[in-house]
C-alpha cells in the first residue's frame, strides 16, 4: 500500500543523504522525496511516499527513527491527512488546442501562469492522484513538459508533527 | 598546567583524554599530521602503530569486544580512509563502539579533488551508526563528545569523525562539555512492565520452552543476569555464534550453538519449542535459515532487544520487549523470584525430546592416527589452555570448529566477526585483546588463507611484544569454500586451492617470533603445552597445524533451507 511518511530531521548537511541512502540501500521502494527548512531553521521537514507491505512500512518507519539526525517520524496514513502536490505543465496552446486547454485547466481548478502564441504554462495543485487524473484526461500529444513538486502531507486537525 | 587556548589536533587529543582512552590505534599521514604531532607530545594514551588501516580499525574493534570499552582508531584522509572501510563495516554489522578520527584535506580544498581527498563521510555513511565531518575548530570538542557517547549508547557501533587539517591548525578555547543531549537520539533502555509480565507468564505456562540468546547478551554485559534468569527457570538455552559464553557453555541447560553449523540438539529444539524467548539476537539468515520454514511449527516468540528495528525484522514477533537486555532481565528476574511454583511436569516430554536429540553426538568426529584433524586441535587447544583463554578467529571453517569444541564459560572471550565475516579479522582482534589483557593468554584460530589477509601485523606484534599464539589450521584450502564447492557445486574447486604458500615456519621468524610446524596428531598437544609454557610467555608463536585437507563442518543446514534440514556427518 501507498504510504505517506512525514519527519522531521536535524538541518544538517548530509542529512537528506541519509535517507535516500536508507531507502536505496535497503530496497525501500520511493515513489516521491521532498525536503525543506520548516520555520525553525535547525529542522527540516521531509515528506517521503512510499509503498510497501505492513511489515515494509513498520520497518521503514523503524530504520528511519533509528538515523541519528532524525527527531521525529508520522505516518500520515496511521490517521486522516491532507496531501497536496504541485506540478507545472506545459501544454500547446495553438489554434487546435487552445480552447481544450483552457477548459481543462478549468475543470481540474489549475491556473494559467505563462501564455505565449502556442503554449500555455499550468499550475495545478493536488493530491499525486488528481494530477495524475488530469495527465490522464489531455491528450498526450499536447503536452510538452511537466514537473512535479512531489508530495507533501499534513495531518488533519490536532494531528500536529512538532518537536 | 597546559592551557586551554591550543590547537585543533591538541584539542582531539584532549578528548581522548577526557574519554580515558588508553589505546589509538593508527597509521599517519598527511592529513593527520597535525593530530600526530600531538600525540607525540602527550603520554596518556599509547599509540599502537599498525602495518595497514584495515588492522587498526579491527584491533580497536578487538579492544573493544574484549573489554566493553570504547575502541579509538586514527588513520588519515584518502587511501587512509578507504583502508579503514572493512574494518568500520564489520564493526557495524557486529554492533562495536568504535570511534574512528580520520584526517580530511582542508576545508578550502574539499570537493577539488585534492590529494587524498576523499568523500569519507560519504563512502562510510552506510556503514557507521552516526558519522560527523567537522568544520569548525569550536565543533571539534562537542562531536567527539557525541561520537563517544552515540559509539556506546543504545545499540552501540561505530562512529567516525572526519576533521579537516586545516581545522587542527587553528587554534581554540578548549572545554569538554559533562554531558550531552540529542534531541533526536533517545535511546530506550527500560522495557515495558506490562511485556514483560506477560512474557514471564507465557514462559511460566510453555510446554516447549526455549531461550536463545545473541551478542547483545555478551555486548549489554547481561551475562550474568541471563545465567540467573535460566538457571531459575530450569529452560534450555542455545546462543548464536556472537552470542557465546553469554551463558556458561558447560552448564548442562546449554545445547551449544545454533543455526547454520549449530548442534542438532540447539537448532532442532529451537524449530520444535512453542515459546521461545530470544534476547538480544536478530534471528539473522545463518541463525534461524529460512524464516516460513521456522515459522512452519508455531510457536509464540518473545523479543528483548535495545533496537525496536530488530524486531519483527524478518520473524513476526508476538512480544516485543524494546529495552537494554540487562534492564528487562533484571525485572524478570525479580519477577520470577516471586513465583511459586515453577517446574510444570508436561515438560518431562519435552527434556525427553531434548535428551534424544542430544545422543546424536552430533559434534563427534573420528580422530585419526596419521592426519591430524582441526576438531583434535581446537579440543587441545581447550584442554592446554584450561578453558580460560580469549580465542579470536578469522573466518572459515576453522571459526566454527573454534565455536563448536571450544565451550566458552565467559562472556568477552570469543571474539570473531559475525555479521560482516570478514578474513583477517583474528590476528588484529588478537593485538587488541592483548593489548587489553597483558597477562591473559590469547590465541588467534586461522586458516592459512585468512591469516594472509593481516599477516604484515606480525610486524605490530613485533613492535609491541605481543605473545600472541596463532593456531594456523593449515589444510592448503580455503576449507569453507571447498566444501560449498564439494557439497553444492559437485566438487569443483574453483579457486579455492591455496598454492605457494608461505612457509610459515620461516615467516614468523623473520619477523621475530617463533614459528612450529606440526604435522602428526601425537605432536599436537606437545606442541600446544610448549607454546603456552612460561618458557614462551613473552613470545609470538605461530603455529602451523597441517590438518586433514578435506575435513568439512557439520552439522551444517545448506543455504536456505529450515532448521531441522540439518546434514550430519553421519549422513555422507
Ligand atoms: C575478506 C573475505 N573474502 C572472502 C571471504 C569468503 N570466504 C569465507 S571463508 C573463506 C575461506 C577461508 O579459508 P581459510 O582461512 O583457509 O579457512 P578454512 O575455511 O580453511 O578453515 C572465504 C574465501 C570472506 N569471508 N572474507
Amino acid at each position: 500500500m501507498r504510504h505517506i511518511i512525514s519527519l522531521l530531521m536535524e538541518n544538517e548537511s548530509g542529512a537528506l543523504s541519509r535517507v535516500s541512502g536508507l531507502f536505496s540501500a535497503r530496497g525501500y521502494n520511493i515513489e516521491s522525496l521532498t525536503v525543506a527548512p520548516t520555520e525553525d531553521a535547525t529542522l527540516s521537514r521531509m515528506t517521503i511516499v512510499t509503498s510497501g507491505s505492513d511489515e515494509i512500512i513498520e520497518q521503514i518507519i523503524k530504520q528511519l527513527n533509528k538515523l541519528i539526525d532524525v527527531v521525529k517520524v508520522l505516518d500520515l496514513n496511521d490517521g486522516r491527512f491532507i496531501e497536496r502536490e504541485l506540478m507545472i505543465v506545459k501544454v500547446k496552446a495553438n489554434a487546435q488546442y487552445r480552447d481544450e486547454m483552457k477548459r481543462m485547466c478549468d475543470i481540474f481548478r489549475g491556473r494559467i501562469i505563462d501564455v505565449s502564441d502556442n503554449s500555455f504554462t499550468i499550475e495545478i495543485t493536488g493530491s499525486s492522484s488528481k494530477l495524475d487524473a488530469y495527465i490522464e484526461s489531455i491528450d498526450k500529444a499536447a503536452i510538452l513538459e511537466t514537473v512535479r513538486t512531489g508530495a507533501s502531507g499534513i495531518g488533519r486537525g490536532e494531528r500536529i508533527l512538532k518537536v | 598546567m597546559s592551557s586551554n587556548y591550543i590547537s585543533g589536533a591538541e584539542i582531539v587529543i584532549r578528548c581522548l583524554h577526557e574519554e580515558k582512552v588508553k589505546f589509538v590505534f593508527g597509521y599517519p599521514g598527511g592529513a593527520v599530521l597535525n593530530i600526530y604531532d600531538a600525540v607525540f607530545q602527550q603520554n596518556k594514551f599509547k599509540h599502537i602503530l599498525v602495518r595497514h588501516e584495515q588492522a587498526a580499525v579491527h584491533a580497536a574493534d578487538g579492544y573493544s569486544r574484549s573489554t566493553g570499552k570504547v575502541g579509538v582508531a586514527l588513520v588519515t584522509s584518502g587511501p587512509g580512509a578507504t583502508n579503514a572501510v572493512t574494518g568500520i563495516a564489520t564493526a557495524y554489522m557486529d554492533s562495536i563502539p568504535l570511534v574512528i578520527i580520520s584526517g580530511q584535506v582542508p576545508t578550502f580544498a574539499i570537493g577539488q579533488d585534492a590529494f587524498q581527498e576523499c568523500d569519507t563521510v560519504g563512502i562510510t555513511r552506510p556503514c557507521v551508526k552516526h558519522n560527523f565531518l567537522v568544520k569548525d575548530i569550536k565543533d571539534i570538542a562537542s562531536t567527539m563528545k557525541k561520537a563517544f557517547y552515540v559509539a556506546s549508547s543504545g545499540r552501540p557501533g561505530p562512529v567516525l569523525v572526519d576533521i579537516p587539517k586545516d581545522i587542527t591548525a587553528e587554534k581554540c578555547d578548549f572545554s569538554y562539555p559533562k554531558s550531552i543531549h540529542l534531541r533526536s537520539y533517545n535511546p530506550i533502555i527500560k522495557g515495558h512492565s506490562g511485556q514483560i509480565k506477560k512474557a514471564l507468564s507465557l514462559l511460566l505456562n510453555a510446554k516447549r520452552p526455549m531461550v536463545y540468546s545473541g551478542g547483545g547478551v555478551v555486548l549489554g554485559n547481561a551475562s550474568a543476569q541471563l545465567t540467573k534468569f535460566v538457571r531459575a527457570i530450569g529452560y534450555p538455552v542455545t546462543s548464536t555464534l556472537m552470542g557465546l559464553g553469554g551463558f556458561p557453555a558447560s552448564d548442562k541447560q546449554f545445547l551449544g550453538m545454533l543455526g547454520m553449523h549449530g548442534t542438532y540438539e540447539a537448532n532442532m529444539a529451537m524449530q520444535e519449542c512453542d515459546v521461545l524467548l530470544a534476547v538480544g539476537a536478530r534471528f539473522d539468515d545463518r541463525v534461524i535459515g529460512n524464516p516460513e520454514h521456522f515459522l512452519s511449527k508455531p510457536k509464540t516468540i518473545i523479543h528483548i532487544d535495545i533496537d525496536p528495528s530488530s524486531i519483527s525484522k524478518r520473524v513476526k514477533i508476538d512480544i516485543p520487549i524494546v529495552g537494554d537486555v540487562i534492564s528487562v532481565l533484571i525485572e524478570l528476574n525479580d519477577l520470577l523470584s516471586k513465583e511459586k511454583t515453577k517446574q510444570n511436569a508436561s515438560r518431562k516430554d519435552w527434556f525427553k525430546d531434548i535428551n534424544q536429540w542430544r545422543s546424536m553426538n552430533c559434534l563427534n568426529f573420528k580422530n585419526d592416527k596419521k592426519l591430524i584433524k582441526p576438531q583434535f586441535v581446537i579440543q587441545s587447544l581447550y584442554k592446554v589452555t584450561k578453558g580460560d583463554a580469549f580465542i579470536t578467529s578469522d573466518v572459515g571453517q576453522h571459526q566454527m570448529w573454534a565455536a563448536q569444541y571450544y565451550p566458552f564459560n565467559k562472556p568477552r572471550r570469543w571474539i570473531n566477526s559475525g555479521g560482516l565475516g570478514t578474513m583477517g579479522v583474528g590476528l588484529p582482534y588478537a593485538m587488541g585483546a592483548q593489548l587489553a589483557f597483558p597477562d591473559e593468554k590469547i590465541a588467534c584460530v586461522t586458516g592459512e588463507a585468512s591469516i594472509q589477509m593481516c599477516i604484515q601485523e606480525l610486524s605490530t606484534c613485533k613492535q609491541f611484544h605481543l605473545p600472541i599464539k596463532i593456531i594456523n589450521l593449515n589444510n592448503r584450502y580455503m576449507g569453507m569454500v571447498r566444501q560449498w564447492q564439494e557439497f553444492f557445486y559437485e566438487n569443483r574447486y574453483a579457486e579455492s586451492y591455496m598454492d605457494a604458500l608461505p612457509d610459515f615456519v620461516k615467516l614468523a621468524e623473520s619477523y621475530g617470533h617463533i614459528g612450529m610446524k606440526i604435522e602428526k596428531p601425537s605432536d599436537v598437544e606437545p606442541a600446544l603445552k610448549e607454546a603456552f609454557s612460561q618458557k614462551l610467555k613473552e613470545r609470538l608463536v605461530f603455529m602451523d597445524f597441517i590438518t586433514d585437507q578435506k575435513e568439512n563442518v557439520f552439522p551444517m543446514i545448506p543455504n536456505g533451507k529450515g532448521l531441522s534440514e540439518m546434514i550430519t556427518a553421519e549422513e555422507l
